[in-house]
């Protein structure tokens, strides 16, 4: 089930709104296809992320993966417990399994995002 | 891609599959880890499928066969399997492959999938005595079934004979449920195990033979992720990975695999020269310290100085941590355990370990 409160990325991040501050992590079709996540490399409180620029990686027993900014901003909060428990992004990748909260510099940057059916259609003729 | 004859038994498991040596093959079933796991504490089942097999026999097949191989294949008595290496006139290592003695005049040699062709060159290419050399690769379906539970799991399926009696780096042609098969005590995976060769034709119901028992047992099909994680952690290299066509056996530890005394192979002129001149890289293995992952690739330095490279290298589902194996210079000695990786940008401590890992 992909979320339909949620934006998303074509590199399978999403990005949950609240006022200007959005959170963001990977989608449950992308832990599906990644597995066995065993850490995940996250930038410090205050960081500057660029949309669609590369922010940190995700580590699994068979590779590295690359994670993408859904929007551009400060990087406000940074789920610490990731570093003893990165299992979670695989369990609970839409509540536990969340990264980043960023403060947005730019709110419309939102709307260049997937909705819900864009994105299951985008998976769709990823996997076609 | 090829597809080996149980490509659809995976499809109905539901695997995901991954292109390896030219062959779409299963790279999980459930996960990495859990497969894994399962090899380590109970029984897993590969299909590998993949690996190539010639048949050679007839005349002038022990000086064909001995004159390729670094070991030495008069140490083979009929149902024994030896582990050695090709090596080109250089000395760099062709491939790595198993030697089974079938008879007097008549071994199976089973390679690496991404060699096959490569491999069957070059045998034919040094086939000066008119030895009959046959690619049956395609007809000649490979399932592993392995961890400690392989024995009690196999032995029900071989009336004839109590398995636990073959040795390691043994095979006897016997029948699994009936399915003609040669029973070989090996395995890539550091845990007691059988690669079982069966006619193409026979792989499903060889599977479907085994895989209720596996499941029985608390075991899974396996892929190569965990093969591969499996291998590593018992210290296993692998072709194309850790060692090429420019790689020579002293290089990756595979020393103890080339015999030189009182025998003529391809390479050991090469080989003794590079003795004699000083081998300079040498394969470690090493821990991560920190949580990051080394990958193949990556650059290996000791204190500031660039020193060699990760050949392989993976978080370890048993220890819980990241290891690998590196090549680095020879000069370093390993009383100085310390070493620094670069991952992406940054070096990340870890320490030089002995092999295996478990």
């Amino acid at each position: 089930m992909i979320p339909q409160n949620l934006k998303y990325m074509e590199s399978h991040e999403w990005a949950r709104q609240e006022g200007d501050i959005v959170t963001i992590g990977i989608s449950d079709y992308a832990q599906s296809e990644i597995q066995d996540i065993v850490y995940v490399e996250l930038p410090e409180v205050g960081t500057e992320l660029t949309q669609k620029t590369e922010f940190g990686v995700i580590e699994s027993v068979k590779a590295a993966f690359d994670l993408y900014a859904p929007v551009s901003g400060e990087v406000i909060e940074v789920n610490e417990s990731l570093l003893d428990a990165p299992e979670q992004v695989n369990e609970s990748p839409y509540d536990d399994g969340w990264f980043l909260k960023i403060k947005m510099t730019d709110p419309s940057e939102l709307d260049a995002l997937l909705d819900a059916d864009g994105y299951q259609a985008h998976i769709e003729a990823e996997h076609a | 891609m090829k597809r080996t004859p149980l490509y659809q038994v995976h499809e109905s498991l539901n695997a995901k599959f991954t292109e390896f040596g030219g062959w779409e093959m299963p790279l999980q079933y459930s996960s990495i880890v859990k497969e894994h796991l399962s090899v380590r504490t109970n029984v897993g089942l590969f299909d590998l499928s993949h690996m190539g097999e010639f048949d050679v026999s007839g005349p002038g097949v022990n000086e064909l066969v001995q004159k390729l191989s670094t070991n030495d294949i008069g140490r083979l008595t009929d149902g024994r399997v030896l582990y050695t290496l090709f090596c080109n006139e250089t000395g760099g290592i062709v491939d790595d492959l198993l030697i089974y003695r079938r008879a007097d005049d008549h071994y199976m040699l089973v390679v690496n999938a991404a060699n096959i062709d490569k491999d069957l060159t070059w045998v034919e290419t040094h086939n000066n005595a008119g030895t009959k050399v046959k690619d049956v690769s395609e007809n000649t379906a490979l399932i592993a079934l392995q961890g400690p539970k392989s024995i009690e799991i196999l032995n029900p399926f071989v009336p004839k004979r109590d398995v636990s009696e073959i040795s390691f780096f043994r095979f006897v042609v016997d029948e699994i449920a009936g399915i003609p098969t040669t029973i070989s005590r090996t395995g890539y995976t550091g845990e007691i195990g059988f690669e079982l060769y069966v006619d193409a034709s026979d792989a499903e119901n060889l599977w479907n033979v085994l895989y209720p028992a596996v499941i029985e047992a608390d075991g899974q099909p396996v892929g190569l992720g965990a093969r591969d994680t499996l291998r590593l952690e018992a210290g296993l290299r692998l072709y194309g990975m850790d060692m090429d066509d420019d790689t020579n056996p002293f290089e990756v530890g595979l020393g103890k695999f080339v015999k030189s005394k009182g025998r003529q192979f391809i390479g050991k002129g090469a080989l003794l020269a590079a003795k004699k001149k000083g081998i300079v890289k040498q394969m470690v293995g090493f821990q991560m310290l920190d949580r990051a992952v080394a990958r193949a690739g990556y650059a290996v330095y000791q204190q500031g100085e660039h020193i060699g490279s990760v050949t392989s290298g993976a978080p370890s589902p048993s220890l819980k941590c990241n290891i690998g194996f590196a090549s680095i210079s020879s000069k370093i000695t390993l009383e100085d355990e310390g070493i620094d990786i670069e991952v992406r940008g940054r070096l990340h401590s870890a320490k030089i370990v002995n092999l295996p890992f478990i």
